[in-house]
C-alpha cells in the first residue's frame, strides 16, 4: 500500500484561459491537524473539476474555504478574480454554493426558500419572480412549490439546495458532496441536473467520495488524500496513465492472492487487493504476464487506491 | 491567470442595507410559520403574571410609591417581557440556527458576513421585543391603568433593551458549546438581574451596594424609564438611562459579532 509519506503531490501546471478558482499552497490546520496541507488547484472557467477523496480528505475545508468561512493559515485562494479571505464578500455574491448537509428552511415552502434567497443574494426586485421561477424549473419544482420543505422527500430537497444555489444565476457552483445519502435513482437524476448545469458553461466544483460521480460529471479530477492533491487529469487520462486501460481480476484463497501479487509485482506490474480478489494493473502491453482471471477495465478506482492507499466508497 | 473581477459590481462594504435586509427577510418569512405559538406566550405569559402579582400581592398592597399596585407591576412587567422575548429567543434560536438547523452556514455562504448576520438578527428580535413589551402595557390598561402620550414611548424603549438583551442572547449562544450552559447564565445572571429591577417591588428595601448594582442593571433602568414614560415623569436622569440602555446594547453588539464570528468562521 502507498503510505502517506509516499503520496506524490501534484501541481498544477499552466492552463491556458481563465481561472475561476487558483489556490496555491494553502494550508488549514486544527489544532494538530492538518485537514488542507499545501493544496494546489485550478478550476477553469467552464469546466466542472471534482475534488475526489474519501472522509477526510479535506474536501468540505477546501469547500469551507472558498467561501471564507475558514481561513488559511497559509497560502493564496483567488475566487472568481476576487482574493480571500479579504474579497470573499464579493466571491461569494457570484459563487452559488450546495452544502453537504441539508440547511434549508424546513418549516417554509420550497417558494419561500428561494424567496429568501433571492434577497440573501441581491437579485433585483424586478427579477425575483422570474428568478424563482426558472430555479423552479430547472430543479423540476414547480408544481411542489406551495409544499413545505419537511413534507418532501430527500431527493426534492437536494435537488431544492441545487436550486437555492442557482437563484441568483451564479458564475461558479461549490458542491459538497451534492449525492451523498441518496438512492441510486435519485443519484442518477440529480447527475442529470448537474450534467445540464456543466452543458450550460457553468463553472463547478465537486466534491464527492463516488468514483463513479467524479468519473461521469467532472472534466478533471483531483484526487485528494491526507488534505493534499496527489494527481490530477481528466479521468480518462488519470486511467491511462496510473493504471493502464485493462485490468485482471483474480479470485481465490489469500494464499493464491498473495502468489499472484508476487508474480505481478516480478512482471513491474501494479496490484490493488479489491476485496477477495487482486487486481492486477496496466496488464495491456502483456509484460509476458500470463495469468487466468477476468479482464476488466482499469477505472479511476484502481487509479486511486494506487495513488493513496486508500479505499473509497 | 484569474479571471477578472467584474468591474461592474461595486465593491461591498460593512453592514449593507441589502445584506441585513437579507437576513431580516428570512426571519419576516419564517415567523409567518410561527408567530401564533409566539404571540400566545407573549401575551399570555405576561397577563398571568400581572393576574397573580396584581390580585395576589395587590390584595395586600394597595399602592407603592404612589402608584396603585396593578399599575406598578404593569409597567415592571413590560421590561420583563423584553428580557423575556429577547434574551431568551436569542440563546435558543442561535444555538439551534447553527447548531442543528445550519442557517448561519447557508447565510453565509451568500454574500452576508458574520457582523452583518449577528446586527440583522438582533434588530430583528429588538423589534419582535419592541412591539410584545407593549403587551402587558394594554393588559394593565385593561385592568385599570390610566392611557396616557407618554406609552408612545414604549416601544421604542423596548425597541432599546430588546436590541441590547438580544446582542447578550446571542453572545451567550455563541460562547455556549451546548444548551446546557444557558442553566449557568439563567441563574446565575438573568435570574438575579430580573429580581433586582424593580418590576414586582421597589429597591428601597434592599442594602445599599444593592441598589448601586441596580443603577448598572439594563432591565432595572429599562424599567424606570418605562414608568417615568407611562406616567409622565420623563426628566433628565431619564438620559442617563437611557445611555446606559445604549451603551450595554453597543457593547454587546461587539462581543455578539464576536462571540459569532469564533463560532462560525474557523
Amino acid at each position: 500500500m502507498t503510505g502517506l509519506a509516499e503520496a506524490p503531490r501534484w501541481h498544477p501546471a499552466r492552463m491556458d484561459g481563465e481561472l475561476a478558482i487558483r489556490m496555491r499552497g494553502v494550508v488549514k490546520r486544527y489544532g494538530a491537524i492538518t485537514a488542507v496541507d499545501h493544496l494546489d488547484l485550478e478550476v477553469p472557467i467552464g469546466t466542472c473539476v471534482g475534488l475526489l477523496g474519501p472522509n477526510g480528505a479535506g474536501k468540505s475545508t477546501t469547500m469551507r474555504l472558498l467561501t471564507a468561512q475558514s481561513i488559511a493559515d497559509e497560502g493564496e485562494l483567488d475566487v472568481l478574480g476576487f482574493r480571500l479571505p479579504e474579497e470573499s464578500k464579493q466571491a461569494r455574491a457570484r459563487c452559488g454554493v450546495v452544502p453537504q448537509l441539508d440547511n434549508l428552511d424546513t418549516t417554509l415552502t420550497v417558494e419561500q426558500n428561494l424567496l429568501v434567497f433571492t434577497h440573501l443574494y441581491r437579485v433585483a426586485r424586478a427579477e425575483r419572480r422570474d428568478a424563482i421561477e426558472r430555479a423552479l424549473d430547472l430543479a423540476k419544482l414547480a408544481e411542489r412549490r406551495d409544499e413545505r420543505v419537511d413534507k418532501l422527500s430527500g431527493g426534492m430537497r437536494r435537488r431544492l439546495l441545487i436550486a437555492r444555489a442557482l437563484v441568483h444565476r451564479p458564475r461558479l457552483v461549490l458542491l459538497d458532496e451534492p449525492t451523498v445519502g441518496l438512492d441510486p435513482q435519485v443519484r442518477q437524476e440529480l447527475w442529470a441536473l448537474i450534467d445540464a448545469l456543466r452543458s450550460e458553461g457553468t463553472t463547478l466544483l465537486m466534491s464527492t467520495h463516488y468514483i463513479e460521480e467524479a468519473e461521469r460529471l467532472a472534466d478533471t479530477v483531483l484526487i485528494m488524500s491526507h488534505g493534499t492533491a496527489v494527481a490530477a487529469g481528466p479521468p480518462s487520462e488519470l486511467v491511462r496513465e496510473h493504471a493502464g486501460t485493462q485490468a485482471l481480476e483474480v479470485y481465490g484463497p489469500p494464499a493464491r492472492l498473495a502468489e499472484v501479487e508476487a508474480e505481478a509485482g516480478a512482471a513491474g506490474l501494479r496490484t490493488r487487493r479489491t476485496g477477495t480478489s487482486v487486481s492486477v494493473l496496466g496488464i495491456d502491453g502483456g509484460n509476458g504476464f500470463h495469468l487466468e482471471g477476468e479482464r476488466r477495465p482499469a477505472n479511476l478506482e484502481d487509479v486511486f487506491v494506487l495513488l493513496t492507499g486508500e479505499e473509497i466508497a | 491567470m484569474s479571471v477578472a473581477p467584474d468591474a461592474r459590481v461595486p465593491r461591498l462594504g460593512r453592514l449593507e442595507r441589502s445584506a441585513l435586509t437579507g437576513v431580516l427577510v428570512r426571519e419576516v418569512v419564517n415567523f409567518s410559520s410561527y408567530w401564533k405559538s409566539t404571540t400566545f406566550s407573549s401575551t399570555v405569559e405576561p397577563t398571568i403574571y400581572l393576574i397573580a402579582f396584581g390580585f395576589g400581592f395587590g390584595s395586600l398592597v394597595s399602592t407603592i410609591g404612589g402608584y396603585d399596585y396593578v399599575d406598578f407591576v404593569g409597567t415592571g412587567t413590560v421590561a420583563t417581557a423584553v428580557l423575556f422575548s429577547s434574551a431568551f429567543p436569542a440563546m435558543f434560536g442561535t444555538f439551534v440556527k447553527y447548531q442543528f438547523q445550519r442557517t448561519y452556514d447557508a447565510i453565509l455562504a451568500a454574500p452576508v458576513d458574520t457582523e452583518e448576520l449577528v446586527t440583522a438578527e438582533a434588530l430583528w428580535i429588538a423589534t419582535r421585543a419592541g412591539v410584545y413589551g407593549c403587551v402587558p402595557m394594554l393588559v394593565a390598561i385593561a385592568f385599570g391603568l390610566e392611557p396616557a402620550w407618554g406609552m408612545l414611548l414604549v416601544p421604542f424603549i423596548g425597541w432599546i433593551a430588546g436590541f441590547g438583551w438580544a446582542c447578550f442572547g446571542i453572545s451567550i449562544a455563541g460562547y455556549s458549546k451546548s444548551f446546557e450552559n444557558f442553566n449557568y447564565v439563567i441563574s446565575a445572571v438573568l435570574t438575579p438581574l430580573f429580581l433586582l429591577a424593580g418590576s414586582f417591588f421597589p429597591l428601597d428595601g434592599f442594602p445599599e451596594w444593592a441598589q448601586v448594582l441596580a443603577a448598572f442593571n439594563p432591565l432595572y433602568q429599562c424599567v424606570q424609564l418605562i414608568r417615568a414614560a407611562v406616567f409622565g415623569l420623563l426628566g433628565w436622569d431619564d438620559l442617563f438611562r437611557v445611555a446606559v440602555l445604549v451603551g450595554f446594547g453597543l457593547l454587546v453588539w461587539r462581543v455578539a459579532i464576536r462571540a459569532m464570528t469564533k463560532k462560525l468562521i474557523d
